[in-house]
């Protein structure tokens, strides 16, 4: 028995039975760490020393986790896949980190991602693109790829990653994984290294439905340092692990399943449409009018909160600085100018210049003001279905994982690659990609569920029924 | 016209920055203190770390609600934050969490005191909140500026006038009142040397007559209100000068150096500002209820007009007195207080706003960091009205009141500081003096009265200063 | 739709120094993007209310309690150039 190759769940089984240690885990993991990632480059860091916390406890989680590089681990280098941010090391935990740690987590490393989480396909990485563990030809998806792809290659046995705009889900399709974006507010953003403070939230990246419970039930909750994080009374999510959605309502959203849309990824998703509505949930289509809008209106905000947010990688207190050899302007202004030219990548100037330009003097009303006010019908089309429906299924992204390199010169059918994760970001409600299906090409595809804000219950009943019943999720990366 | 002299007329529109004396800073748990050692007062939140999250201190925005009431502001019912874009070293964000187009306050007007009573009204546009950026220090012999954030993250709130100040004068009689308000309200220490109280000034010159305001300039770098009136005086002539000879004024922010007492162009040249203002997403909205405003409203302190104006009518003061003693609230307390203990309440205010607030002057503090109370202070303006102190004699007994918990009696006494007015000895002194003094006694009865004056400053000088000089001089005339 | 002019503008109120060779491609690839989202001004919004913020959440305060602050080591530990207990960097002209 590979120990690597397990879930979170199956270990805690065996360390309750005293059937294995969790140095052994810790060890295994390890050791798959140095057959694959030479391959994979799914970490940005792996951590030498990884410390136990003391056994028998029953409480305690000690499970190797992967950490995306943009969540503050004390003293220890993030960079968020940057150049700008080299050397720096918080001095602080992030809140999920101290969670993660009283829950006796044991951190792999720093997993890898597009720099800033700005891209869906990991290749803006500082530290060079992540390989997806089912070919090594393509991408895992992207921001959070490299907490995917760790995921799938038993790099680790669960991870955290970040989803702005389909950063988890996107990668957990594409590598054929479970990834949820919890509901905004649900999850502490302190010590994430925000994008885009309005629509981030972080969540759980895993191997089947029952992780990703038992990982939101050690990350969620109320952090009085997050003025966005919602005070409501803890949950047991394991709770509505329950394989029953006789008469549950599911909305299939008509836009979904047009243009773009690659036709094997369009039948998995039909199929296991099907399949959820012969386990007795009620399905029927609806409508989502706003869809084609929601891209361009997750540009504008996103890049506009990016333009704010990382306006404060100058040089003047960590990470690169940079001074030109001759002066341009003055000598403060060069050392600004030339530290962000050279720490930021081409898609970080692209999306702050972006952002920039829309929030700009006499383009603030056209573009950002607007997209606020599209954003709001976007969000009406989802409470509109929900008054009716208790969760919204579809595809998590148009097609399979595409090739490395492939999409890296046109931004804008890069940006497609979000059209449907886009939306619960923009409306705050959670969502889930869990593993529907494979192309002929043995790559995974994703099945996303919606459901209502703080209503992680209804996706997990709805992902762990259609997971007991179709088994996707045991088929491993053969690498 | 060739030649003639234009009449201008100066507008002015002032913009504090004030400084809220809370325990800890507006969006962490740092200490809000001044002077601490660089970078000793900073956590991943000031010092805008990635990662980290402001949360509001609900202090912070009480504060600003108390402010705006107390200057007749109206409160808005709904809040928010928002970022305002722009890099310099002592922003470590490279934004600032400020209020654009939802500030706490706004519509208000603060009724400065003028003379013979009157008072005029500048209105305020705006008051609103934000957070203070941290300390630029320039080492010019290593060609390099040193940044402290220990003041980033303090609270401020910018009170904004409109352009309702006709001079320098009434700008700084304008800051006067609002400093004392605000100290009435005791929300912040106004302290301008420490920076605790900042004042930009906004002034430009129009024809006499016209409505169409100027162009105007920007004044900064004033650490006095001493200062903003003298920058504002030099800024008046300069503009006034150009404008006469036919030029024009260029719009531009200009520094005041003290030193110099002139203002000069800022070196920099300021790109054209585009803060970029949108809302925080980091903080979520606040919502006041008119309840809360009620709840602060209610608890208001009495505000300098109120107090003037009812210590006025209460203790039949003038309208003089009355201002010098609101001029500080442990001022104006302490005469309450002594004027529960005596009657005589004209007599109390002078020994307060003489003597007592001189003694105060001279060791740089207020009253309440001299050793005396109200009870013993009255005790000594009872016994110099009575003739049991000379003036003199009372003032010295009220400058050892201050440096010992000793009674009254007990320094009179010690110091033998008592009046003497019996009868019996100052009548003995009288004779002792008219023998003393023959020639001047026989000057005096051929009808020249004034040497009666060194006779009685002799028995004063016998007697060390203690006798009643009114009464040996009517006992000296009796006897000659 | 966007010039290199305007380009070179956003550049330097982003604060990010581009030479020739950077200018001419990113004002490319920004029009694309400025075109993709020109789609949004298909949509009559004039009646429609703003999101800033997903959740109906307001007044969110924290006490007035001081807490410990870093130590000026820990503060300056992040920076490459210090001085005198401060973060030195070029100088600023005011």
């Amino acid at each position: 028995m590979k120990l690597f190759s397990l879930t979170a769940h199956e270990i805690l089984d065996l360390l309750k039975a005293k059937k294995v240690k969790a140095e052994d885990v810790v060890s295994s993991v390890k050791e798959r760490i140095d057959s694959v990632e030479t391959r994979v480059h799914a970490y940005a860091r792996v951590f030498e020393t990884r410390e136990i916390a003391s056994e028998g406890n029953e409480n305690l989680f000690p499970i190797p986790i992967a950490v995306k590089d943009n969540i503050c681990i004390k003293d220890n280098e993030t960079t968020c896949a940057s150049k700008i941010l080299k050397g720096f090391k918080p001095p602080y935990d992030a809140t999920v980190i101290a969670k993660l740690k009283g829950a006796g987590a044991v951190f792999t490393g720093n997993a890898n991602m597009d720099e800033f989480a700005f891209g869906s396909s990991c290749e803006t990485s500082c530290f060079g693109p992540t390989r997806n563990p089912w070919d090594l030809e393509r991408v895992p998806g992207g921001s959070s790829g490299g907490s995917a792809a760790a995921v799938a290659a038993d790099e680790t046995i669960w991870a955290i990653g970040s989803d702005t705009g389909g950063s988890i889900r996107q990668p957990a399709a594409l590598c054929g994984v479970v990834g949820l974006k919890p509901t905004y507010g649900l999850v502490s953003r302190y010590g994430l290294i925000a994008f885009a403070s309005s629509l981030d939230q972080i969540g759980p990246i895993t191997k089947d439905v029952r992780d990703s419970a038992l990982l939101l039930n050690i990350i969620g909750g109320y952090d009085e340092n997050d003025s966005t994080s919602v005070d409501t009374p803890a949950k047991d999510y394991t709770k509505s692990l329950i394989s029953d959605i006789k008469g549950i309502k599911i909305g299939i959203p008509k836009e979904y399943f047009i243009e773009g849309i690659d036709p094997e990824v369009g039948l998995s998703v039909k199929a296991a449409i099907e399949q959820l509505r012969s386990l007795g949930a009620i399905v029927k289509e609806v409508s989502l009018p706003h869809t084609e809008y929601a891209v361009a209106t997750y540009y504008i905000t996103a890049t506009a909160e990016a333009s704010s947010n990382l306006a404060r990688f100058d040089g003047v207190q960590y990470g690169l600085r940079s001074i030109p050899k001759e002066q341009r302007k003055n000598p403060i202004v060069d050392m600004y100018e030339e530290t962000r030219n050279q720490g930021f990548g081409l898609e970080a100037k692209r999306r702050i210049m972006l952002g920039t330009y829309a929030l700009s003097s006499g383009y603030y009303d056209a573009y950002y003001l607007r997209a606020l006010k599209v954003r709001t019908l976007i969000k009406q089309d989802l409470d509109k279905v929900f008054g009716d429906f208790d969760a919204i299924v579809t595809p998590t992204s148009p097609t399979t994982a595409f090739k490395i390199g492939e999409r890296m010169d046109d931004p804008v059918s890069m940006y497609l690659s979000d059209i449907y994760t886009i939306p619960a970001n923009l409306s705050g409600i959670p969502a889930i990609s869990i593993p529907c299906g494979f192309s002929k090409n043995n790559l995974p595809i994703g099945l996303q569920i919606m459901a209502k804000a703080f209503n992680e219950e209804m996706i997990f009943k709805i992902a762990y029924t259609y997971e007991q019943n179709t088994g996707w999720h045991k088929k491993r990366a053969g690498i | 016209m060739p030649d003639e002299k234009k009449q201008f007329e100066t507008v002015i529109g002032l913009e504090v920055h004030l400084q809220l004396k809370t325990k800890s800073k507006i969006f962490c748990g740092c200490k809000n203190t001044f002077g601490g050692e660089p970078n000793t007062q900073t956590c991943p939140v000031c010092l805008g770390l990635p990662g980290s999250l402001p949360v509001l201190n609900r202090k912070v925005l009480e504060y600003a609600i108390k402010t705006g009431l107390a200057l007749n502001c109206k409160i808005n019912s709904f809040i928010k934050f928002d970022r305002k874009n722009y890099y310099y070293p002592d922003l470590p964000k490279a934004y600032q969490i400020s209020q654009y187009d939802s500030p706490v306050c706004y519509d208000g007007f603060v009724l400065v005191p003028q003379e013979k009573g009157e008072e005029k009204k500048i209105r305020l546009t705006r008051a609103h909140l934000e957070e203070d950026a941290g300390k630029l220090m320039h080492d010019h012999n290593a060609n390099c500026s040193l940044v402290d954030y220990n003041r980033t993250g303090t609270p401020l709130l910018e009170i904004v006038t409109q352009p309702d100040i006709r001079s320098a004068q009434e700008a700084y009689d304008y800051l006067q009142i609002l400093k004392l308000t605000l100290q009435y309200l005791d929300v912040s220490d106004c302290d301008m040397e420490k920076g605790s109280l900042r004042c930009d000034a906004n002034i430009s010159l129009r024809v006499m007559g016209e409505e169409k305001l100027g162009v105007k300039t920007e004044l900064k770098n004033m650490n006095s209100f001493k200062a903003v009136k003298s920058a504002l005086l030099f800024e008046e002539r300069r503009q006034e000068g150009i404008l006469q000879s036919g030029g024009k004024i260029t719009q531009e922010t200009r520094l005041w150096d003290e030193n110099k007492q002139m203002t000069f162009t800022m070196r920099s040249k300021e790109e054209a500002h585009d803060y970029r203002y949108f809302p925080d997403p980091d903080l979520v909205p606040f919502v006041i209820e008119e309840k809360a405003i009620k709840g602060i409203a209610e608890n208001l302190p009495e505000l300098p007009f109120d107090k003037c104006n009812r210590i006025k009518k209460e203790y039949d003061l003038s309208d003089y007195d009355a201002w010098v003693l609101v001029g500080s609230l442990e001022t104006a307390d302490f005469f309450e207080a002594c004027a529960k203990l005596h009657r005589n309440y004209k007599s109390v205010c002078n020994w307060i706003s003489g003597p007592l607030l001189q003694e105060a002057n001279a060791r740089k503090t207020g009253i309440s960091g001299l050793k005396i109370e109200p009870k013993r202070f009255v005790e000594i303006v009872k016994k110099s009205e009575d003739g049991s102190l000379s003036n003199l004699g009372a003032k010295d007994v009220l400058k050892q009141a201050l440096c010992s918990d000793k009674s009254i009696e007990q320094i009179i006494s010690e110091k033998g500081l008592a009046q003497v007015s019996d009868d019996a000895t100052l009548e003995k002194i009288a004779d002792e003096v008219i023998k003393a003094n023959l020639s001047v006694v026989e000057q005096i009865k051929s009808g020249d009265e004034k040497p009666l004056g060194f006779l009685v400053g002799q028995a004063m000088k016998k007697t060390q200063g203690k006798a009643n000089p009114k009464k040996i001089g009517e006992i000296i005339k009796r006897r000659l | 739709m966007i010039s290199e002019k305007d380009v070179k503008y956003v550049a330097s109120l982003s604060r990010i120094h581009l030479n020739e060779e950077e200018a001419k491609p990113l004002a490319k690839d920004l029009e694309k993007i400025l075109n993709y989202v020109a789609k949004l001004q298909k949509l009559d919004v004039k009646q429609i209310a703003p999101t800033s913020h997903v959740l109906p959440l307001n007044n969110v305060f924290r006490e007035d309690i001081v807490r410990p602050s870093l130590t000026q080591e820990e503060t300056l530990n992040m920076t490459v150039d210090k001085m005198n207990g401060s973060f030195k960097v070029p100088k600023v002209i005011e």
